[in-house]
């Protein structure tokens, strides 16, 4: 006699549990292996953007610790300061070559349009993030950035419930509301990632989908794959 | 969202794997980024130019400041003009054809100039009975004579300012202490605002108006909006900005204080308002929002815009990224290895997504 297959489970957390794992085994979601087309430079700049995101709250939840007048009156706020800004700005400039090496392997094939997106709307994100910085900086550049951005704010009726020169409101938006909507969209887009894999190269596609797992000559067995559904 | 996501003969992934440690991989660009933030904090800093004040203001361009507060009372200023979100004004409102979202979402942040800027800091003003007596003269007259009183001490205040900006001879009507930061304007009929303009500048210097347009029912402050604005109507902030290339012709937009990068991915966003129609445009601002909402819309759907989602495969930068893998197909096969990884079988190519 075979035992009758379990009945399945009403409990939530057991559904979300098994979707989750159906969707990204632990094996995906930290592989330890990687397609062999993954050799290039343009690769570095998804993670460096992942971790000059990581310096950036580090370097911000520092600042916030401390409050918004001290990196004015002390070396070392400031010090934390400049680290803050550099981070920013590498973390842009990451972003945009990870976005253009992206476009240009087409990195949305193979059901991978919703990866795109995410990193897309990422950036734009990040944009209104770093302008409530400027804005809450305290010193001359938040008195004229706040001043000459409040009219295009206005003019589309934004200003009307996102006032740049209410200090309060953008420090809020800069510290808590805006990187929980980064946090939120950089963890979606790399699970995305974990989930689809890294965009196959072009004229491979068909190619490679014949080659075969089992291809001397390397690490042919695949490891825990990067690889996923389509 | 399947609908959204057409398919394009992309397969996954059978191919070789090869060794990879995701979190070391992330630990060791953490160091990286750390390093080089460091690195640059070291060398380069960050700029932090302290913030003007009004009492800095009013002593360095005693005849700017008095000329914008006369502008505040008489509600000529920008802001008194300005329309919503803080007045119901229309010098700055902008449209874009039937589009009038500033109109459509009103006055969230009401701000009378006369009121906000002039006549409530100055009733806070203790002891001081002529200022009194003169505030009372003023809140007491007909609007129309108010504005008459209030006109006839800026005018000769503005024709100071575009002297000093012409770099033309000055008027007689109006003197200028630079050592005391004192303003004297022989205006006749102006009624009390004489008495009232001067109580104003006396406020401002000894520092007590920055705190005046704070001020609101609560104890604790964190709207600067009324302080900023009424600073923003005057030439101050500008002729700080200017000499620090921060003007919208000088792609101030995306620039910050010293020779730091400021925020170089705003580019696209600055560019419109240097070509036209934008750059001579009194709606120029609703319409580089639109074209950059456009874009981004544009940018984001990528995936599916046609002819865009197939250039990466028409313009082969994509041969530059994955050189060594089609550099490692094209070797002859290794006795030692076994076949090659990948063999030319299977459909041709198929187009990216479209």
């Amino acid at each position: 006699m075979s035992a009758a297959p379990p009945a399945p489970s009403k409990s939530w957390t057991v559904k979300v549990r098994e979707k989750g794992v159906e969707a990204l085994p632990p094996e995906k979601l930290l592989p330890d292996g990687q397609p062999t087309y993954v050799a290039s430079w343009i690769y570095v700049f998804g993670v460096a953007s992942i971790a000059s995101l990581i310096v950036i709250i580090a370097s911000g939840s520092i600042l916030a610790l401390k409050g918004p007048a001290w990196w004015h009156e002390t070396g070392i706020g400031h010090f934390f300061n400049s680290i803050h800004m550099w981070s920013v700005e590498l973390f842009f400039f990451a972003m945009v070559v990870h976005l253009w090496g992206k476009y240009w392997m087409a990195a949305w094939r193979g059901g991978r349009s919703r990866v795109w997106v995410t990193g897309a709307i990422t950036f734009l994100v990040a944009v209104p993030c770093a302008l409530t910085g400027y804005v809450s900086q305290q010193n001359f550049d938040a008195q004229w950035i706040s001043t000459q951005a409040k009219d295009a704010m206005n003019s589309v009726g934004v200003g009307a419930f996102f006032n740049l020169t209410n200090f309060g409101q953008m420090y809020s938006y800069h510290i808590l509301l805006l990187p929980i909507a980064v946090v939120v969209l950089v963890s979606l887009h790399v699970l995305l990632v974990r989930r689809n894999g890294v965009v196959p190269p072009f004229e491979l596609d068909r190619k490679l989908a014949v080659a075969g797992a089992g291809s001397p000559g390397g690490e042919d067995t695949p490891r825990a794959s990067t690889e996923g559904q389509a | 969202m399947s609908f959204l996501r057409p398919k394009d003969g992309t397969q996954p992934w059978k191919g070789r794997y090869q060794p990879y440690d995701l979190i070391k991989e992330l630990c060791i660009a953490v160091g990286v980024i750390a390093l080089l933030s460091v690195l640059l904090t070291v060398l380069l800093s960050s700029p932090d130019d302290k913030p003007s004040t009004i009492a800095q203001w009013s002593h360095e361009l005693p005849a700017d400041f008095a000329t914008t507060a006369a502008k505040e009372l008489a509600g000529t200023s920008d802001i008194a003009e300005y329309g919503p979100p803080y007045n119901h004004g229309s010098g700055s409102v902008q449209h874009f054809l039937f589009l009038h979202p500033q109109r459509w979402l009103g006055v969230s942040h009401p701000i009378n100039t006369a009121e906000d800027y002039v006549i409530k800091p100055l009733e806070t003003i203790p002891d001081d009975p002529a200022l009194r007596s003169a505030l009372a003269e003023y809140k007491a007259a007909p609007e129309k004579q108010k504005k008459e009183w209030s006109e006839a001490y800026a005018k000769p205040l503005e024709e100071y300012s575009t002297a000093v900006e012409e770099k033309k001879t000055l008027p007689s009507s109006v003197s200028v202490d630079q050592s005391t930061g004192t303003v004297t304007v022989k205006a006749s009929g102006a009624g009390p605002v004489p008495t009232m303009m001067a109580g104003l500048q006396s406020l401002a210097q000894s520092g007590g108006l920055e705190g005046g347009l704070v001020s609101s029912n609560q104890f604790f402050q964190t709207d600067y909006t009324k302080p900023l604005l009424f600073m923003a109507d005057g030439g101050l902030l500008a002729e700080r900005a200017e000499g620090q290339h921060l003007l919208g012709e000088q792609w101030g937009l995306m620039n910050e204080t010293g020779s730091y990068p400021g925020q170089p991915w705003l580019w696209l966003y600055a560019l419109w308002y240097q070509v036209e129609p934008m750059k001579s445009s009194p709606n120029a601002d609703i319409q580089v929002l639109l074209i950059m909402g456009l874009l981004s819309t544009a940018f984001i759907c990528i995936p599916f815009l046609p002819g865009i989602n197939i250039l990466p495969r028409k313009i082969p930068i994509y041969k530059l990224i994955w050189k060594e893998h089609y550099r490692s197909l094209e070797a002859p096969p290794n006795p030692a290895m076994g076949a090659p990884p990948a063999t030319a079988t299977g459909p041709p190519p198929t187009p990216a997504a479209s």
